[in-house]
């Protein structure tokens, strides 16, 4: 048996020098380091693959009632506000970067820089939570909230909408109007799944400076700020997708 | 393990996030643009191919999967075409079924 245990694995071939021969953080059961980067990474796409069949059986489902359900989706559409959406937009593909340029300082061994990248992105991802609850107030006022106190005023009477109006909306029928309620259900399953991702997102990144400012990633083990960065662009790509479905693609008609 | 599939670590510069940056902002305003004209049918078509294309810098550059191994890129390309598959069978179940008929 020891004959073949010192076969098997080459080089390391007793338990006292087995550290000398590679990095602290390479785990036994991978030969090399490159092997276990390259595990870990499949296995964060794996992950964020079940994340976009999730995301996207979402998007399948707004995309058939959109086409059902065409005049509601439109009018109700044009109760968003292109002008914090186009905000909002912005401040995750400033965060996705800032978190590119994390990942980067990580690997380049720039704790301060890794830190500062960090905090860059958890501030910009609370800016983007901000800008969502100004948003999901407005909606909550005007009582477009699916449920027992959803309203169909600026849908019945559009001349009396401010949003309504200025994007020349026609009052739609009762049963037509009804369906918009449709619209909210899936703009707040889809904004709030994606905001609790950020959520989540911004948590670990709060876990991740703590440890970043102690130097845990800036040692050559850069695996977790290089697998949650994969999170964070996901969770960007994620909004790319529901920015242009739910503020643009209704803007005329 | 052969040579092709070997994973060196490629350390991608600033340089190269600061391109994809400032494409993603100009494709945004863009985006923002071409809602705002009159297209007909174009509108969603033009905007959800903007949004591809912002979607696709996303992950060849900051998800770095343009300097990654084989697996990943194969993981990549697997899930994108399953995904679509499910999408196309989903609506052209729709379509050819009840459609009109709700």
């Amino acid at each position: 048996m020891p004959d073949s245990s010192a076969i098997d694995h080459g080089a390391v071939t007793t338990a006292g020098d087995a550290h000398a021969e590679h990095p602290s953080y390479q785990r036994h059961h991978f030969e090399t380091v490159e092997q276990q980067a390259d595990a870990s990474a499949f296995a964060m796409w794996l992950f964020l693959l079940t994340e976009v069949m999730f995301f996207g059986g979402l998007f399948t489902a707004y995309l058939i009632y959109r086409n059902w359900y065409y005049p509601a989706f439109v009018s109700a559409s044009h109760q968003l506000n292109v002008v914090w959406g186009t905000l909002n937009t912005v401040v995750l593909i400033l965060s996705s970067f800032t978190m590119a340029m994390g990942v980067w300082c990580a690997e380049t061994r720039r704790r301060r820089g890794l830190v500062l990248c960090l905090t860059l992105t958890m501030t910009l991802g609370l800016v983007f939570l901000g800008i969502k609850t100004v948003e999901y107030k407005e909606k909550i006022e005007k009582h477009h909230v699916p449920g027992q106190h959803y309203s169909l005023q600026s849908f019945l009477d559009p001349a009396h909408d401010e949003a309504a109006l200025a994007a020349g909306d026609k009052p739609l029928a009762l049963d037509m109007a009804r369906h918009t309620e449709i619209y909210f259900s899936l703009y707040f399953a889809m904004t709030g799944m994606h905001a609790l991702h950020m959520i989540i997102g911004i948590g670990i990144l709060a876990f991740m400076i703590f440890r970043a400012r102690a130097g845990a990633y800036t040692g050559g083990h850069v695996t977790f700020v290089e697998n949650f960065g994969f999170y964070w662009h996901f969770v960007d790509l994620v909004w790319i997708y529901l920015f242009a479905l739910l503020y643009l693609i209704s803007r005329h008609q | 393990m052969s040579e092709e599939t070997k994973h060196t670590h490629q350390i991608v510069g600033p340089k190269v996030y600061v391109i994809i940056l400032f494409a993603l902002l100009i494709g945004t305003a863009l985006t923002v643009w071409a809602s705002f004209i009159e297209l007909g049918p174009w509108n969603p078509v033009i905007a959800l191919a903007i949004a591809t294309g912002k979607a696709v810098l996303v992950v060849l550059f900051f998800m770095q999967v343009k300097y990654s191994s084989k697996l990943t890129k194969l993981t990549v390309g697997a899930g994108i075409f399953t995904l679509l598959a499910l999408i196309s069978m989903t609506l052209s179940d729709y379509i050819s079924r009840a459609w009109g008929r709700w």
